[in-house]
């Protein structure tokens, strides 16, 4: 596993492995993030490391909490989005046929519409929540991994070894987990880190927008409450700085990911979402 | 041609897909936001109003072919009903107000980025090394900072703490709009701030783009010929590689006004900025579906067609894509 990696690569695990790592023993040393701890709008001291935000809440509790709500969240829509683009691009390309011309539409409609105020607008209309952005994202990001993953199937499908497994009367469940997929593993894995790194920006920018649960801690609320409380009127850099510097490293690290890959280059998750309209070819 | 066809066909069913879905959403969304709208708004709107906002979200006893007909039908005369939040404003003129505003402010920063962005990207093909070393890393950091993030810092660092720009809202709230001067200059100074933060987060972008471009085309033989018969890097770069190279920074030009219009959204919500994303947000926080309905309708539209007139453009002007598309 270390033997090929690069340098980049080392520090982008470095550094998830580092937040990743508040994430887990994090709160549980902390105590409540929500808790008023002593006066709004505290500068940083060494009673209060970030100092307090505009409700009198630590900001340091509040950052490593968050990373928790924020950090799963994108794991989780990475997983989820990937696996539904897997399993639509999968079926598009191994079915063939109406099903794979309607969902290749589906597919392309869904790209070219534009994603954040489709975002919006879904968002808006669910009650507020955690699982109202996990659906949100879910719903919107599925469509370029659907189109990766189909393109990538469709070359898999016609090789001498899926060909052999089909002429062995192999079912076709069976071919897609033990040929098509193990065969597919460096684009799923790139998929899920690029995944991840739309899910975190974009469940950061609709929580910020306040359509998130302002009830939970998370790195989007914590900018929506700075935002809310006039941090920037009054001053107070630390309710907001520290978030997006946290936002800004867990991001490049998952770059770094991306970019460290065979032939990676800046792949699909650092330039978001080539041109979808090639493939109106189908 | 039949390739540009199909494609304009897509942004077509695209449009279509819009509209339904903009139809469908406060009809089929689970707890039945439209029911709590009307217990909201009941009684602090005029009667016809009422019908008419009642019409638009499916409380009629008109099955829904009818309703999806009406509904289409007033879209096209430009019927957008009445806004909620701007009572008794019609939603057409709210969202004409901010498209204006947008349109300016992403827009300008839009170009300026683009012209500024690619300069930096075909120079940086040409000297390769100390700058590739240096110049994508820090553009991936600075890439990672969520832009809105990068508005809240220019907002507090140069707005609030430096006092060189207004912080806030598009023009100055003392500024008379009959003193045209005084109004230009306060509108340039307000829009000082979000345009340089949208310019700083997409700047990248635009480099890498060229960059890539160029490297590619520096590679060909025609430029080596070029170099061969002894000509000036800076004709070769000007009069023979950018050329060629600009086509694929063009393709990303026409899905940049998706980012103009939807992406800005955002940087105007920090800055307070009375374009169309931040209508969007006071939308959403009163509710307002009517606008709400209407501005995602917008966006996507004024999307599409963008969309749609770039890939025009680009077919027509690249014999490759044209050759290719037959």
């Amino acid at each position: 596993m270390s033997t090929g990696m690069r340098g980049g690569e080392r520090l982008g695990w470095g550094i998830l492995g580092l937040f990743g790592l508040m994430a887990l023993i994090g709160p549980a040393l902390l105590g409540d993030p929500s808790a008023f701890v002593d006066r709004p709008l505290l500068p940083p001291s060494a009673a209060h490391w970030l100092g307090t935000n505009g409700q009198g809440q630590d900001v340091w509790a509040q950052l490593v909490c968050g990373a928790r709500a924020t950090l799963s969240l994108g794991l989780g829509v990475g997983l989820g989005v990937v696996g539904l683009g897997a399993f639509l691009g999968g079926l598009s390309a191994l079915r063939g046929g109406l099903l794979d011309q309607a969902l290749s539409l589906l597919t392309n409609i869904a790209l070219v519409l534009p994603g954040l105020p489709l975002m919006v607008v879904l968002a808006a209309y669910l009650p507020p929540g955690p699982f109202t952005i996990f659906a949100v994202l879910l719903a919107t990001g599925w469509p370029w991994h659907a189109r990766v993953i189909r393109a990538q199937a469709l070359s898999l499908r016609d090789r001498d070894f899926v060909l052999a497994a089909r002429g062995l009367g192999e079912p076709l469940w069976r071919i897609v987990l033990v040929e098509i997929l193990p065969n597919m593993r460096g684009v799923l894995r790139s998929g899920v880190v690029g995944a991840a790194l739309f899910a975190i920006g974009a469940e950061v920018g609709l929580e910020f927008l306040g359509l998130g649960d302002l009830g939970a801690v998370t790195w989007g609320t914590m900018l929506y409450w700075a935002s809310n409380d006039s941090a920037l009127l009054t001053g107070a850099w630390w309710t907001f700085g520290p978030v997006g510097l946290a936002i800004a490293l867990v991001g490049f690290a998952l770059t770094l990911l991306t970019t460290g890959q065979e032939g990676g280059g800046r792949a699909s998750a650092a330039a978001p979402q080539p041109t979808p309209v090639e493939a109106a070819d189908v | 041609m039949s390739g540009l066809l199909r494609r304009l066909g897509l942004y077509a069913i695209a449009a279509w897909a819009a509209l339904t879905l903009d139809f469908l959403l406060p009809r089929l969304m689970p707890g039945d936001p439209a029911a709590a709208l009307f217990a909201r708004v009941q009684g602090r709107l005029a009667p016809e109003a009422m019908a008419a906002l009642k019409a638009t979200f499916g409380a009629t006893d008109a099955p829904l072919w009818q309703q999806y007909i009406d509904h289409i039908g007033k879209l096209a005369s430009g019927d957008l009903g009445t806004s909620l939040a701007f009572y008794p404003a019609p939603v057409s003129a709210v969202v004409g107000s901010g498209l204006g505003w947008t349109v300016f402010l992403a827009g300008g920063a839009l170009i300026i980025a683009f012209a500024l962005g690619s300069a930096l990207g075909a120079w940086a093909a040409w000297r390769r090394g100390a700058t590739e070393r240096i110049l994508a890393p820090a553009l991936s950091l600075l890439g990672a900072f969520p832009y809105f993030w990068l508005a809240m810092a220019a907002a507090w660092g140069l707005g609030v703490e430096l006092r060189w720009f207004p912080a806030r809202h598009a023009v100055g709230a003392d500024v008379d709009p009959a003193d045209t001067l005084a109004w230009c200059l306060s509108v340039a100074q307000h829009a000082a701030l979000p345009a340089l933060t949208l310019v700083l987060s997409s700047l990248g972008g635009w480099l890498l783009t060229m960059r890539g471009a160029m490297g590619a085309v520096l590679g060909e033989d025609s430029v080596r010929y070029a170099l061969a018969r002894g000509l000036s890097p800076r004709r070769i770069l000007l009069g023979h590689a950018l050329r060629g190279a600009l086509l694929p920074s063009l393709t990303a030009f026409g899905m940049a006004i998706g980012f103009v219009l939807g992406g800005a959204l955002l940087t105007e919500v920090v800055f307070s900025y009375p374009g169309t994303g931040y209508l969007l947000l006071v939308a959403v926080r009163a509710q307002d579906f009517p606008l709400l309905n209407a501005l995602f309708l917008v966006i996507t539209l004024a999307v599409l067609g963008a969309n749609a007139l770039v890939d025009t453009v680009t077919t027509l002007l690249d014999p490759r894509t044209r050759r290719a598309a037959e």
